[in-house]
């Protein structure tokens, strides 16, 4: 699968189409716009770079794009489909199925090995036991883990949990990887090795990735970035060189 | 799902010994205490009906006074011996009819005394309340007539008084009389209510009557019917007989009382059963309070651990899903506190039955049930916190420190 971008003029659909997406928090007075009308088309291959400050509505987006929330107002497609429409266990299953997280703080289990955590995901899709093993102990090793199947998140590094929440991520090989600022607990010599993870799972596995990030170094590694300012997209800017 | 569930309840269990420990301690004990309960009631109540059945299902008892409540009864006029005498003469059936008055004394034999209870009666005694010579003999009809001052001792009696030494031909002294104990009753061990029933002196009744108790009172009369004729019918003709000789109109309530085994047995089991009944209560009381300790654990266990919740959601696991780690959590945690209580139980009621000298009843049903109800609070106690935690917001609880 190679990356189809919506300039090459093929007839490849949008993995992800926000149209006039709003969100509204809050009622009366007390009401808060996070997000004021956003039109959005993420394409299948894409890396894209979120970047914005703080409320600018960044976040409100990824978790709208992570199917966690649902538009006030607007229109989201997830491949096609209505999330706005869709309940809460059925937004369950599309991200199920469909969507990998990773977050700033790995939000990996405590006191858990890291090959459970990575075969997480499989057990609610309900892979027999032995094969999740096997697909975990693999996701490991593409992140570079290998040997470290047993140390729980206190015995590993920064750098080190964050590949092992990469690969829980991956692990049911999503269609889009949605990364909430994933290098900014990590110093920058980390920062590059999970950076060059996402690019290497973006270009051969061709998983569509979305990346919130606060560093213009890390949104360089992107082939698309969008602004975020005031709850609209200011800039949307994609480079020349990676296309 | 489910096996997936119970493994990670297991773990979160092992993770937190101690607090999962004290968090059962309610459980256990609740689970316990009814247990131990019923099976200390139930050994309890078999020995009562064991021993009253002993005493034989064919004995009548006539008491003064009348019956106020279970095992209660308010005075009234003591019998004569003439009653007694006309029971045996009006009432047919009869095998034998014993009446009795005893009370409390010391006695002496040489330099040793003893205080036990000195019970008067006649030679038939001896075959309505079941009791066997074991050395000597009984006193004899004649002796009994005639107020002889002879006496037949119970084990107790004579090991206190007598020691080693065969008691048969000495005389021990009851207040002012000079008894010749010419007979030892075989030992019959603790009664039902606790009391030795071989703490015990028999003497003819009118030797009683006249020498020691210095009244021509019968507290009781002990009727055996024989074999194949109904206990209903022979109480009905006791108390006719019995109102007609106390003079009571019509319209006045017995003031005697006519009980037979299956009576007897009735009322001392159901204070048995009222007594285990109010404990097995307070036991319920316990697993209650072991049950809100569960969900109280529980709640704080889903607030613990709002960030896993959040990222489990977050990776697409369902409301129920959620709601059944939660809540096998619980019912493990009670489950297994109702495992744990029910060893720990059967391990104190064998011991106490095995002190007490009651029989130890396995009772399969109430362990079973004991069990299946801790199940059961698990699940009344956990859902309400699983629940809590499959409604959480992801967004939020993954923002959750």
């Amino acid at each position: 699968m190679t990356s189809g971008e919506a300039t090459n003029g093929s007839p490849v659909r949008p993995i992800i189409e926000l149209s006039g997406v709003t969100k509204v928090y809050g009622m009366g007075t007390a009401q808060m716009t996070a997000l004021g009308g956003v039109d959005l088309s993420i394409y299948p291959g894409e890396f894209v770079a979120v970047m914005g400050p703080s409320g600018s509505g960044k976040s409100t987006c990824m978790n709208i794009l992570g199917c966690l929330d649902t538009p006030t107002d607007g229109s989201y497609r997830f491949c096609g489909v209505e999330v706005g429409k869709l309940t809460r266990n059925q937004r369950a299953l599309l991200r199920r199925h469909y969507l990998g997280f990773v977050f700033q703080g790995y939000n990996l289990l405590n006191r858990t090995s890291a090959l459970e955590n990575v075969e997480l995901p499989l057990v609610y899709r309900g892979e027999r036991a032995r094969r999740r093993r096997q697909r975990a102990r693999d996701a490991l090793n593409t992140v570079g883990l290998t040997g470290w199947e047993g140390h729980t998140p206190g015995e590993l590094s920064g750098g080190q949990q964050q590949r092992v929440s990469i690969a829980r991520a991956i692990i049911t090989r999503p269609v889009v990887l949605l990364a909430d600022e994933p290098t900014g607990n990590l110093d920058s010599a980390r920062s590059v090795e999970i950076m060059n993870l996402l690019t290497s799972f973006n270009r051969d596995q061709g998983i569509t990735i979305v990346m919130v990030t606060h560093e213009p170094d890390m949104a360089q590694y992107a082939k698309r970035v969008v602004h975020f300012k005031d709850g609209l997209i200011a800039v949307d800017h994609t480079h020349e060189e990676h296309a | 799902m489910l096996a997936n569930a119970l493994l990670l309840a297991l773990r979160e269990l092992r993770r937190n010994v101690m607090r999962s420990f004290l968090t059962m301690l309610g459980i256990i004990i609740g689970v316990a205490s009814v247990i131990i309960l019923v099976t200390l009631g139930g050994g309890a109540t078999k020995q009562v009906t064991e021993q009253i059945s002993s005493l034989g299902s064919n004995l009548i008892m006539v008491v003064p006074g009348k019956r106020m409540g279970p095992g209660q009864t308010s005075g009234a006029a003591p019998f004569k011996l003439a009653d007694a005498e006309a029971i045996a003469r009006e009432v047919p059936s009869l095998q034998a009819v014993a009446p009795a008055a005893s009370s409390g004394m010391t006695a002496i034999y040489a330099n040793e005394n003893w205080s036990t209870s000195v019970t008067g009666s006649t030679e038939e005694y001896f075959t309505v309340s079941n009791r066997v010579i074991g050395e000597g003999r009984a006193f004899t009809a004649t002796e009994a007539r005639t107020g002889v001052s002879v006496c037949v001792i119970g084990e107790t009696v004579r090991s206190k008084l007598f020691g080693s030494q065969n008691p048969v031909g000495c005389k021990i002294r009851l207040k002012k009389v000079s008894c010749e104990v010419v007979g030892l009753l075989q030992s019959k061990g603790q009664s039902t209510m606790g009391t030795d029933q071989d703490d015990i002196i028999v003497v003819p009744l009118r030797t009683f009557q006249r020498r020691i108790a210095g009244n021509e009172d019968v507290s009781i009369i002990q009727v055996s019917v024989k074999d194949g004729v109904s206990t209903d019918m022979i109480k009905a003709e006791l108390g006719r007989l019995m109102r007609a000789r106390r003079h009571l109109s019509a319209t006045d309530d017995d003031n005697f009382n006519v009980m037979d085994m299956k009576e007897i047995s009735t009322m001392l089991s159901g204070t048995t059963r009222v007594l285990t009944g109010l404990l097995g209560a307070v036991a319920a009381v316990s697993l209650l309070v072991g049950g809100i300790g569960i969900m109280n654990i529980m709640l704080v266990s889903v607030t613990e651990r709002t960030r896993e919740i959040g990222t489990r959601l977050a990776i697409g696991a369902l409301e129920w899903e959620v709601l059944l780690q939660f809540l096998v959590e619980a019912v493990v945690l009670a489950s297994f506190g109702g495992l744990v209580g029910i060893t720990f139980a059967l391990a104190v009621s064998f011991g106490l039955a095995t002190l007490l000298k009651v029989p130890f009843i396995f009772n399969a049903p109430i362990v079973l049930v004991a069990f299946l109800f801790s199940g059961a609070i698990g699940v009344v106690f956990g859902y309400f916190p699983a629940r809590k935690a499959a409604r959480l917001d992801p967004i939020e609880a993954l923002r959750h420190e």
